[in-house]
This record gives structure tokens, sequence and C-alpha cells, in this order.
């Protein structure tokens, strides 16, 4: 399993930031500058009484140099090494990577996030080329009249006496076939620029969506207020964005107000006062029900909350429809999570509340508490089938000393370092050859 | 007596001018614009060479000349696709399918006529 190899940089950021000298903390944990200087490099390793003693010596909690917020960072750009020929021994070196040239893995993982939109932009179009009906037809309507034309035009120009009755003949058909050209490629015009309307639809709707929140902070004013207007607020939120987009916009902006109208804010601060983070406490104050409760805690300001919290909903198919990341907890954008997430595993049994400690594969110090419930889409009816959307909660958990199994979990199979899993779709690229091997 | 082409095209502007181009240099034309009914046509006419197209309505080209190439008595008769997708994955459809020529349209006039004299041996 791979080690925070970042602790050093840790160091070094809060000594420059408390004005210390580096001679100056070295004499203060008893130990040379030049090793000091080693650790802040991540050039040796770190832990046990040496630890504590430079973080007594900083003023600051032990575990806050060991966990940072770069598992984003990390996961991506795991992600970005996955695909090329990178050596397990190169690959390994990641977090040094990341921990000595900060600002250049910072560039690469934007780049990478850069890739992966251009990828599923070039998607779209050329599944929109493959499969757009219209755009076909117009297409090959356009060639077969092009095509009549040169033929005819062909025939006209040659040296070759054309009866005259022939003569025009062709010269109706040039005619008639120009119109239809005309015609044709007036309606692909105004097709294609009806389509640049839609200019974000090469990415998904729910990115667009995604990025509404992000800006937001995922807290939004406006729908806090009594008789909020959903309508006014989509079409400022969603100006520039895409036709779909905008109606994923409003739907969930919809939920957030009735959500919001349910469980006041006033009221909420409250709540959280008494029972912290925890969904079912929160729906048994307002009588509300279990993913109300965690949509809610998910948008209320940062400042009202011990500590921020995590939110994803999936559909039956396990499609993500709502993502609010963590630093240390990202959620895939593309492709699907891990599928020991209780997210997943809620939809086996809905209704029944998920509770349970999580501990990420590839990064055993942060710990979280995920909630998870299953919960009907609509209304229950006679005779019908229901459709069910999953909802988790992910709060860290701070306590070192729990009783209750500690889950291990990964973000995606791809980077995750567990050989054994049995929900393992892919293999990971952390592994070693002989667990690559099939 | 001339030799035949049974033109299969559902564009009545194109059909009229392969026609012209064809009779002009001594071809019997016959047309035929619904893929749906072409193989019995195809197989009653026995024409000296076929000019296909792909997308006609009723059958496409590539089926009609799929379950051509299965008839025994028919598998040898040769046929000239038109396709308005050119890109070389249709050609690769087309030639798995059986096609002795393949031309994307727009063509010209010129390489149509010598494209059929070639799959008629003249």
């Amino acid at each position: 399993m791979p080690r925070d190899t970042l602790t050093g940089s840790r160091i070094r950021e809060r000594r420059v930031m408390a004005g210390i000298k580096q001679s100056e903390l070295a004499k203060r944990a008893d130990i040379s500058p030049s090793y000091l200087n080693l650790i802040e490099h991540n050039r040796r390793r770190i832990g046990g009484k040496l630890l504590i003693d430079i973080a007594n010596a900083l003023g600051v909690e032990p575990t806050s140099l060991t966990e940072g917020a770069e598992t984003a960072l990390l996961a991506t750009l795991r992600e970005a090494a996955s695909n090329t020929q990178m050596g397990e021994g190169e690959f390994a070196r990641v977090e040094e990577f990341a921990g000595r040239f900060p600002g250049w893995a910072a560039l690469l993982a934007e780049s990478q996030r850069r890739i992966e939109t251009l990828q599923s932009s070039v998607e779209a179009l050329t599944d929109r080329l493959t499969h757009d009906p219209h755009l076909a037809a117009s297409l090959h309507e356009m060639l077969s009249t092009v095509t009549a034309i040169r033929s005819a035009a062909s025939i006209l120009v040659e040296p070759e006496d054309i009866e005259p009755e022939w003569q025009r003949r062709f010269n109706r058909n040039i005619y008639e076939d120009s119109a239809r050209l005309a015609d044709t490629s007036r309606s692909l015009a105004q097709y294609l620029e009806a389509s640049d309307t839609e200019a974000t639809e090469t990415n998904a709707p729910q990115d667009e969506v995604d990025a509404v929140f992000n800006k937001a902070g995922f807290h939004i004013p406006a729908l806090e207020r009594d008789a909020a207007d959903v309508e006014d607020l989509t079409a400022v939120l969603g100006e520039g964005l895409s036709h779909s987009a905008r109606w994923l916009l409003h739907r969930t902006l919809r939920r957030y107000r009735d959500d919001a109208a349910r469980m006041p804010l006033a009221d909420c601060a409250d709540a959280v006062a008494e029972t912290g983070s925890d969904p079912v406490a929160l729906a048994a104050w307002f009588g509300s029900d279990v993913a109300s409760a965690m949509r809610r805690l998910a948008s209320l300001p940062d400042d009202l909350l011990a500590e921020p919290v995590g939110l994803a909903i999936c559909d039956g198919s396990c499609v993500t429809t709502f993502r609010k990341p963590l630093p240390d907890f990202p959620l895939p954008r593309l492709g699907a999570g891990c599928a020991l997430w209780p997210l997943y595993r809620s939809l086996a049994r809905p209704m029944m509340v998920h509770s349970q400690v999580m501990e990420q594969s590839a990064r055993t110090s942060a710990r979280y508490r995920a909630y998870a419930i299953a919960q009907p889409t609509g209304p229950v009816r006679a005779g019908q089938d229901v459709l069910f959307e999953s909802h988790m909660l992910v709060v860290p958990e701070p306590s070192r000393d729990i009783t209750e199994p500690i889950h291990e979990v990964g973000l995606t199979c791809r980077i995750c370092p567990n050989p054994s899993c049995e929900g393992r779709r892919e293999p990971s690229i952390m592994g070693t050859t002989d667990e690559r091997r099939f | 007596m001339s030799k035949q082409v049974l033109l299969i095209e559902d564009e009545p502007n194109i059909i009229e001018a392969i026609s012209f181009i064809l009779s002009r240099d001594g071809w019997t034309v016959k047309t035929h614009s619904n893929g749906a009914d072409a193989l019995d046509i195809l197989r009653d006419r026995q024409p000296d060479v076929v000019i296909l197209d792909v997308m006609l309505p009723g059958k496409s080209g590539y089926d009609i000349l799929r379950e051509l190439r299965e008839d025994p008595e028919n598998a040898a008769m040769p046929v000239l696709m038109l396709t308005a997708r050119g890109q070389s994955k249709d050609r690769e459809i087309a030639e798995r399918a059986g096609c002795n020529a393949f031309m994307t349209k727009p063509f010209s006039n010129a390489d149509m006529l010598e494209t059929v004299r070639r799959l008629a041996g003249t």
C-alpha cells in the first residue's frame, strides 16, 4: 500500500506559514537542520516520536501533517499515468512527484481533466455523426443531389452533340436539383446553428449542472427564502448552458427549494448544532425522509457544519445524478465509483439506512462515515414496480477509537490497490504484474 | 445484341443521367428503384452488369448483394456499388458483401463508364 510521502511538504508549509526558520525548528525538534531539510523535501520518511515533536514545535496536530487534501490530485495523476506505458517503479513515485513539484503536478492534473473533457466531447461528436438520423439523412440527400447535378452538367459540357430534347431535360434537372440542394443546405445550416446554441451539449448535461453547484459552493441563498422563484433562478444560473442542462438544473433547484421549505435554514442551524451531520437525526428532527435530510445537509453553508459533507446520488442504473465531492473523497466524474460504496449496496436493500465507517484502500489515514439509503423516485402505485434512487452522504470520521467494523473501499477500480476485491471490474494499475496477469 | 446494365437506384435524376451516359455508349439500360424486390428482378433479368445503390427503400444494397452472392447461379454477377459514404470501412463492408467495384457519390461520368466497361469485360 503506498505510503504518504507529502508529510515533509506539509511540515515545510506549516513552518514557513509560522515564520520559523528551518534551523530553529530543527533545534526545537532536536535534529540537525540538514536532516530536517531532507524531511521537508520528502527525501526521508517521518513518523512516530519525531513527527509528534515537530508537530508540537509547530503547534499543530500531528494528523494535520500526515493528512492532506491531495487525494483528488493524486487520483488524477494516477489516472493520467494509467494512459501511458509508465513502469511500476516510476508509477509508485507519484506522491513524491506531487510533493516535490506541486505546481507541475497541479498543471498535469489540470491537463488530464482537460483531456478527459475533450475526450468526452469527441465521443459525443462522433456519436452524433454516427447516430444523428437528421444529419445522416441531410448529408445523403445533399450528396445524391450533387451527384445528379454533376452527371447532368458533365453531359451538357461534353463536345458531343446532344439532342435539344435531352438538353432541355438535363437543364431542367440541374435547375430542379440546384433548388433542392439549396433547400437541403439551408435546412442543414439551420439545424447546425440550432445545435450551436447547445454547444456545451458535447459535455454531459450533468457536468454542466455540477459546475453550477460547484461554483455556488452547493449553498444557494436565493432558494432559502420563502416562495423562491426557481424559474428565474434557473434562467440566471443556467445562462449559457445547453437546453438539457437547464432542464436538469431546474429539476435540481426545485428539489433544493422543496427541501429548504421543509427544513428551513434557521431551524437547521439548531438541529445540526445538536445532532451534527447525522441525516437520520436530522430527518427525525423535521419529520422528513432520510434522503431529503442528506440533500439538506449537503446544501447547508460551510460555517453551519463542524465539517464539510459530501453527497452522491445515483439512479437505478447506478449513474451518478448529483455529486458533491470532498477534497479527500473525490467522486469520479467519468465512469462509476467503487462497487463497495453503500451508495450502490443500498439499491439491493431499499429503505434501509446503511451506516458504515470507510477507509480508502489507497489512503488508510482518512476515515469517513457513510450514510446511504435507496428511496422510491416517485409515489408508490398499485401493481407497478417502484424505481429507486440512492443517496450517500459522506462525513469525515475524526474518531480513531472506533469499535465497529471499518470497511475498506476505493475510488475506482483502476486506481485501487486492493487485489482481492470481489467487486473488481478491471485490473488496477497499482497492482503488481502478477496481479494484472490473467 | 447490346449488353445490358441493370441500374438499381432510387434517385430519378441520377437514373436519368446514368441511363443517358450508358445508352449513348451502346448499353441497354434497365432500371429499378426498390430494394425489396430487387433480387427477383436481378434473377429474372440476368444483366451483364449491375449498378447497385446502397441506400434503397425496402432493403439495403449490402443485403441485396449478400443474398445474391449466396445464390450459386448468380454468385458471379458483376456488381458496381454506389454509395454516398466513402470511408474505408464502407468500402470494406461493400467488398466483404461481394462487390466487384465500388464508387463514391459524386462520381464522374467517365469513371462510371470505364468501370462498367471493365466489369463487362469489354
